[in-house]
């Protein structure tokens, strides 16, 4: 028989899908700045395996010559960012949501193993639990991403009034190669995020909006209650 | 928590059907609820970010926009502090070829025999008029700084010049009663609080908060790498300032006169913050 399982609270939920439009937005004005003087590129001396970007990548997304635009629309979603940020951590905080977001012991051992059954070299599934180690780590490490696009961005945004910043982050031309490299990270995120969502199926990504999971529970006894409606009981390993 | 699903006017049990049909119904009415609460959240976000984007233009940007641009830089002026410095490096880190990047206000002929700063006194009367010679006999200094571009490149550049502060200090005009400035962390009260700057042509203009203005890394600039300035850097006479962007840095100062209000500024009317400040 099933059983409906809170999986996520409302206010994760909201926090996720502000986030997302937010954070596609700012890389999206990220990159008509980022235009103005595209010179990243992966590769050493006179080899390039990669530039950023190709003009075949300008063509197809007409992101040119949109530098005032873009930091006008950068530097007002920064604060809907930031506070959506801000809002998200102290929420994980105070609830207790935090036991089931940051990595433990656990984490790094149970992240191989999930790699490795992600990929088919592992055939035993990992338990499962409301995040397991890969999902902790990745869910922590995006925090601390956010983290530091905050402080790379107020490094570029300021580098006289906040120089401490600034030089402690290796100075200013580092710290815009710091929040480029950052937003790769993003999009690598998002990539995995989505085909992982995609392999977990209808059940899990419903949670993420109406914040239930169905599961399969074996029927109790005779005369013990019908249908139940539960809570996810913490982690018993944390 | 455990509970059981009573059954509700909302949440029917109809007598003979499981309680796995129960909970079925139960979970499509949340899942429909919730997608129709998160479309409408983001059509409500779709139609909002329109709203702004339709909003009338305030120089080259909605007026939304450069209503937070302002915000942003009115934050940073109450965090602004003139004893935070730009950071200096070495003479010799500076680059041999400094870059140019446009030529707006140096298009016009120029006799630089002929040239003279104008300086619009802030209390009002006739414009004074200087020569490089007067600018050149204040105290001298030489600062190698990073010239931040806004389009996300920067140089290292040897610079000299003189102080626009100390400028001030020895011609006093940019206070309506004509007093100098003698501590820039305690300027005269009727320090104006804002400074224009433009090209003889009138081509080119921009202004500053006058916070900046007096910084002491805010030259009246006459060399870089220990040459007279090039007129395409803005011979004889050009604007630096390590507190924004190379599009403030004006070059071939024709006019400087003070106000109350933001003057004019080239960039600002393209869309682009005003303030343009580090």
């Amino acid at each position: 028989m099933k059983k409906l399982v809170e999986k996520h609270p409302l206010a994760i939920r909201w926090f996720h899908w502000v986030n997302f439009p937010v954070l596609a937005l700012m890389i999206w004005s990220g990159l008509w700045i980022y235009w103005a003087n595209d010179i990243y590129r992966l590769g050493w001396g006179d080899t390039t395996l990669y530039k950023f970007f190709p003009q075949s990548f300008y063509d197809a997304t007409h992101l040119d010559h949109k530098l005032a635009q873009g930091m006008a629309w950068h530097f007002l979603l920064m604060w809907v960012f930031f506070l959506n940020g801000l809002l998200y951590v102290l929420y994980t905080l105070f609830s207790g949501e935090w036991r089931y977001l940051l990595p433990n012991r656990h984490s790094v051992r149970e992240a191989i193993e999930v790699t490795l059954h992600d990929l088919g070299l592992r055939k035993a599934a990992p338990p499962v639990q409301k995040y397991n180690g890969a999902q902790r780590i990745a869910y922590t490490a995006v925090i601390v991403m956010g983290l530091g696009s905050l402080l790379t961005g107020l490094a570029i945004y300021k580098p006289t009034q906040f120089g401490w910043l600034t030089q402690g982050l290796g100075g200013y031309e580092a710290a815009r190669v710091e929040h480029f490299v950052l937003t790769v990270g993003y999009v690598l995120f998002f990539i995995v995020h989505v085909a992982q969502v995609g392999r977990a199926g209808w059940n899990n990504f419903r949670s993420m909006v109406a914040g239930f999971e169905m599961e399969e529970v074996p029927a109790p006894a005779v005369g013990a209650g019908g249908p139940v409606l539960t809570q996810r009981q913490p982690d018993a390993r944390v | 928590m455990t509970q059981e699903v009573t059954p509700s006017p909302e949440n029917p049990i109809p007598p003979g059907s499981s309680p796995d049909a129960a909970l079925d119904r139960e979970a499509t009415r949340r899942t429909r609820r919730s997608f129709i609460g998160l479309g409408l959240a983001g059509l409500g976000g779709v139609l909002g970010w329109r709203y702004l984007l339709g909003r009338p233009d305030a120089d080259g940007t909605p007026a939304p926009f450069r209503r937070v641009m302002d915000a942003n830089s009115r934050l940073t002026a109450a965090y602004f502090r003139e004893t935070r410095l730009a950071p200096e490096f070495a003479k010799s880190l500076a680059v041999r070829e400094v870059r140019t990047n446009g030529d707006a206000g140096l298009q016009s002929p120029l006799d630089l025999a002929a040239w003279r700063l104008a300086v619009q006194p802030y209390g009002g009367g006739n414009a004074r008029e200087f020569t490089l010679a007067d600018i050149k006999a204040l105290p001298r200094i030489e600062m190698t700084t990073q010239l931040k571009c806004i389009e996300g490149w920067s140089i290292i550049v040897n610079w000299a010049g003189t102080r626009f502060v100390d400028f001030l200090a020895r011609y006093p005009l940019a206070t309506r009663s004509g007093q100098p400035i003698k501590d820039i962390a305690n300027p005269p009260a009727d320090l104006a609080p804002y400074v224009s700057l433009v090209t003889p042509d009138e081509e080119y203009y921009v202004g500053l908060d006058m916070h900046s203005a007096i910084h002491p890394q805010t030259l009246l600039c006459y060399e870089i790498n220990g040459q007279p300035l090039s007129l395409e850097h803005g011979a004889p006479l050009r604007l630096v300032t390590p507190l924004k962007y190379g599009i403030k840095h004006l070059k071939r100062i024709g006019t400087i006169s003070f106000a109350d209000t933001r003057p004019d500024d080239y960039w600002a009317e393209q869309g682009y913050d005003w303030d343009s400040g580090h």
